[in-house]
């Protein structure tokens, strides 16, 4: 599928394929229609991270590095991957090694400097370091260092308002939860108006790629989550009702399922880390369908989707979406598993 | 119930004097978590550590509202620092050039940067931070306004249509917004003896102009009960209850 190359002017103007799962059913839709696909009493879940300024250029033992932030640690140091010398314009699976980092090693960011304070497996780049700075110093300083992380398909820099969602709020993310993009303040409002319940968690979805294929291998690595006590009482209160669950985002699948496992099915409001995977043939416990964006049968989202739907329907649903020249990646169409 | 009920997150901008820092230390011992914004990284830092040092939670960024980079910046850092923001009160603003010249000798670009700075910061940030409120169905936003968005007084023209502006983007905003639990308030705060009301009218009788901290206190009072006051309405400081 082509990538799409830059953000949306207009969020909802993209496409959205919906696969009915019910029907074995494909047709071509637009985000837009999205309230009409769905039934008063519905809940769409959305996660509410915003995106972090994650890309930190810099310099270390002599040499151009660029840090990477993966997540932020209970106890204030960040796990972050570091790359060898370039930017975002090449590919990260051809981006030189960093030098070797050990404990202790100092990195110099310009607004901020890191220590390394562990070297963690698999892969000599997954690092924990810990900043020079805290609380508002170090937000203060990060935002000033950083920048949103981006993959060479996308051509200009991206600029931190180009990542957001409409929605955003805590910075967790180290890549923009994208499934949330299609939808504005218009389509938010059309939604409530059918009758169709909004609610978030805050998921700090990682990186999707490092460059690195023992690190890429482990990947997605273990996420935390919030569910907000609103969000806990929405979903038993809909799953009484008998209504649906829908994900905005294969993050918000990890976080409601991750958290469902915990304690026997059932969402409990609070904190947690999840390393759980998702694919052909998990048992969902509380989402029941999904609102994502176009992903392929390479790419390490789509074993989730087969948790949703059957191998030949999500093949049927790849095919059409091609042929129809759907756009692919975070600025890409839309696509609803339900 | 009032609105300091559940701790609000409550972002300030312009916190660092005048009637912004008043709005800080009064919203914090109201009971809110706060976060203030201004220019001067320095002062901020300052006037929220003297309230972390009483035991408030409150937090100081260094931001200018009129520069677009700043604005998903500050909305960021401030949401990492108290979570997800609850109420937003638009306090910084500039009075452009002094002394207040005539619009016909206001040059272009300082009549453009005071929109950047009074109008067109707010709306960024408010668009950076309503988003949340509207997926949640809660949030309230404040302009602080002025007499001069009502009338016409010569040499406040960058101002005063600022402000008028300011109030009608209120309006707006609640207007698109009715219903959904995200609600906007316009108030007037009088004249106040600030560092802004010098520079306008530095002949002014400092002994006739409120205290910044009174009218914070009455502005306090009046957010406490925001549920009840209709979504795009203005108010005058000067005709509230005394704390």
């Amino acid at each position: 599928m082509t990538p799409a190359h830059q953000p949306r002017a207009v969020r909802s103007s993209g496409k959205l394929l919906h696969v009915d799962l019910a029907a074995s059913r494909i047709e071509h839709r637009s985000p837009r229609d999205l309230p009409g696909l769905l039934d008063p009493g519905d809940l769409l879940v959305f996660n509410d991270a915003a995106t972090l300024p994650a890309s930190l250029a810099g310099r270390a033992r002599g040499e151009p590095i660029e840090l990477r932030l993966v997540a932020r640690e209970l106890d204030g140091s960040w796990r972050v991957v570091a790359f060898g010398e370039g930017d975002f314009r090449v590919p990260t699976e051809r981006r030189p090694p960093p030098p070797r980092l050990d404990v202790g090693a100092r990195i110099d960011l310009g607004a901020l400097s890191a220590t390394v304070e562990r070297v963690l497996p698999p892969s000599p780049r997954l690092l924990r370091v810990r900043f020079d700075a805290e609380g508002s110093e170090l937000w203060a300083r990060l935002y000033r260092a950083g920048r949103p992380v981006q993959y060479s398909y996308v051509s200009t820099p991206l600029e931190l308002w180009d990542v957001q969602t409409a929605y955003a709020s805590v910075p967790w993310a180290a890549e923009a939860p994208s499934a949330g993009h299609p939808f504005d303040a218009a389509l938010l409002l059309a939604l409530r108006r059918r009758g169709v319940e909004l609610a978030t968690v805050t998921h700090a979805a990682g990186l999707s790629s490092t460059g690195d294929p023992v690190l890429d291998a482990a990947l997605p690595l273990d996420e935390r989550s919030s569910v907000p006590p609103r969000t806990a009482g929405a979903l038993s209160h809909v799953k009484a009702e008998g209504k649906r669950v829908i994900a905005v985002g294969t993050s918000v699948v990890r976080a409601l399922e991750g958290r469902a496992l915990e304690h026997a099915g059932r969402v409990l409001p609070g904190e947690s880390s999840t390393t759980l995977r998702i694919g052909p043939g998990y048992r969902r416990r509380v989402v029941d369908g999904l609102f994502t964006g176009m992903h392929e049968p390479t790419e390490s989202h789509h074993a989730l989707l087969a948790a949703f739907a059957s191998r030949p329907l999500l093949d049927r649903a790849v095919a059409q979406a091609r042929a129809a020249a759907y756009l692919g990646h975070e600025f890409g169409d839309a696509c609803l598993l339900l | 119930m009032t609105l300091f009920d559940q701790k609000p997150a409550v972002l300030i901008t312009g916190a660092s004097r005048g009637l912004g820092r008043a709005l800080l230390g009064e919203l914090a011992r109201a009971g809110s978590r706060v976060v203030g914004v201004a220019r001067d990284a320095d002062a901020m830092a300052r006037a929220a550590t003297e309230l972390a040092a009483q035991g408030f939670e409150a937090h100081g960024l260094g931001g200018d509202i009129g520069d677009k980079r700043d604005i998903h910046r500050i909305a960021g850092a401030a949401a990492a620092l108290v979570g997800p923001i609850d109420v937003l009160v638009h306090n910084a603003s500039t009075l452009g050039p002094t002394p207040l010249p005539l619009l016909l000798d206001t040059a272009c670009e300082d009549f453009e940067h005071t929109l950047q700075v009074n109008l067109i910061g707010p709306f960024r940030l408010t668009k950076a931070l309503a988003g949340h409120m509207l997926l949640t169905g809660s949030g309230l936003v404040v302009h602080v306004s002025s007499d001069a968005a009502t009338s016409a007084y010569p040499g406040w023209g960058a101002y005063g249509v600022s402000k008028a502006a300011l109030d009608h983007l209120g309006r707006i905003w609640a207007a698109e917004l009715a219903g959904s639990g995200v609600r906007f308030l316009s108030i007037d705060p009088g004249e106040m003896d600030t560092d802004m009301h010098r520079a306008a009218l530095p002949e002014a009788d400092r002994a006739t102009l409120a205290a910044p901290r009174e009218v914070a206190e009455r502005i306090v009072r009046l957010l406490a009960r925001s549920a009840e006051l209709p979504s795009g309405a203005r108010f005058e400081a000067a005709r509230l209850e005394a704390a």
